[in-house]
């Protein structure tokens, strides 16, 4: 069975380490942060000026000093610390940031990723996104496999405007797990019960299919 | 040397048509809210607007979105403000939509006397396109420019009389650098103190950077996305 959003979640968290410092984009990424493993400490960063972004707030603690970068009420961790937007994407162009989760459109078997911009119908524009793509050490994407009209959204190509040229490492969907290699897409794992030839007829980007494909273990 | 003005109304009436303003702000967090309401009673017309958000449709820089007072906006994210988005695909309004991170960094950059710097953030896709590119370490970077104002009008939580600022929580965001970029700074303060109320420790941006500032009042502080434990 196909996972849900939060399944993609609780997925993207296992790749989380101890120690790392994390920025979640808006939308399914932000959820994975519900599942850091018990054992490990992670860090957020909200490119807003958070570093140790933590839960939502309890009503009476509420202050709208302190927002997400998706303009959402949060609460900073002890031992965090607030910045400047100038300082927020100094780090992130530095590479302190260890890991990025984020959303898309589309994603290309190259690695390219576009997830800013529909010509003509939607033009919100590209907030940190194109920071985020072209300086974290690993970028892991967090998406539907296929778009509302069920065309597939792991391409050969990118037809929308891109956000990053050659930047994603991992995409993980409602049916598989998939690293972008010199090759194109591997598949690495599929949600529970999902087939590989789903996969396949949903992935119009080039894929490479191991003899075994294990199962996600969440 | 006197920098304190009464009120929104007078610290913003030498602005005129045309003007190039920085705001402060992240969405709704942090913005001048005085100084925008003086903005649209002025009735100044043909605004360039440097902010990173855009407001929504009824509060914030929407504002001055209803009012028709801007013909350019250059900010990084305009999604939560649909007559925004409205008036970018119409051809009504000018945009540029810059990455939040070169936002940002042009803004400090101007704030700190460089004319250019170079980001990887955006090589290879549309926004690269006449911009000069070159490599440094095998890596390819943007060459992008500082950005100046006119005027940069930011809120603060505190400021003291000479014109040092104290910053609270997660309103820093633009407003730090651009209170440090503008060619004049204008701050409305939740708080104003006299010198020395202030330690030189807490200060979050000098008052060399800051030509006028006065006492703000009835914000309204709002929340775009109230959101709680569940």
């Amino acid at each position: 069975m196909a996972l849900d959003k939060f399944g993609i979640a609780k997925r993207i968290a296992k790749e989380l380490k101890d120690g790392m410092y994390v920025n979640l984009g808006i939308g399914i990424p932000t959820l994975v942060a519900n599942y850091i493993p018990q054992d490990i400490t992670v860090v957020f960063q909200s490119e807003n000026g958070i570093l140790g972004m933590g839960p939502y707030p309890e009503e009476a603690a509420i202050d709208a000093d302190l927002i997400n970068a998706g303009k959402e009420t949060v609460t900073v961790i002890p031992g965090g610390a607030f910045f400047d937007s100038a300082e927020s994407f100094g780090m992130i162009r530095a590479g302190k940031i260890d890991l990025t989760v984020l959303g898309a459109m589309e994603v290309s078997e190259q690695g390219d990723i576009a997830n800013w911009k529909i010509p003509g119908k939607m033009v919100k524009g590209m907030g940190g996104a194109m920071d985020l793509v072209a300086s974290a050490k690993n970028i892991i994407v967090a998406m539907m496999h296929t778009n509302p009209k069920g065309e597939s959204k792991l391409l050969p190509q990118c037809s929308l405007p891109l956000t990053g040229v050659g930047c994603v490492k991992r995409v993980v969907t409602e049916l598989a797990v998939l690293s972008i290699t010199p090759n194109g897409f591997q598949l690495l794992e599929r949600a529970p019960g999902v087939t590989v030839e789903e996969i396949i007829a949903k992935t119009a980007g080039k894929l490479i299919v191991p003899e075994f494909v294990p199962e996600m273990d969440i | 040397m006197n920098k304190v003005f009464n009120n929104a109304i007078e610290a913003t009436a030498d602005i005129k048509n045309g003007a190039t303003i920085m705001l402060g702000g992240f969405g709704l967090n942090g913005i001048p809210e005085n100084c925008i309401a003086a903005l649209v009673k002025h009735n100044v017309l043909d605004l360039t607007c440097i902010s990173n958000n855009a407001g929504v449709d009824d509060f914030g820089l929407g504002l001055l979105l209803q009012t028709k007072q801007i013909k350019k906006m250059i900010s990084s994210y305009v999604g939560e403000n649909a007559l925004f988005e409205k008036q970018l695909l119409s051809g009504e309004l000018e945009v540029d939509l810059v990455p939040q991170g070169t936002l940002a960094t042009s803004i400090q950059m101007a704030a700190m006397g460089i004319p250019a710097y170079f980001t990887p953030a955006g090589v290879g896709t549309e926004i690269a396109i006449g911009k000069e590119v070159r490599e440094f370490d095998g890596k390819m970077y943007l060459m992008e420019k500082a950005i100046h104002a006119d005027f940069a009008i930011v809120k603060a939580w505190k400021g003291d009389k000479a014109g040092n600022l104290v910053f609270r929580k997660a309103t820093r965001n633009f407003s730090t650098s651009m209170a440090k970029a503008g060619n004049i700074t204008i701050v409305e303060v939740e708080h104003l103190l006299e010198p020395g109320a202030i330690d030189p420790d807490e200060v979050d941006v000098a008052g060399v950077y800051v030509h006028r500032i006065f006492q703000g009042g009835n914000y309204q502080k709002r929340i775009e996305r109230r959101t709680t434990k569940i």
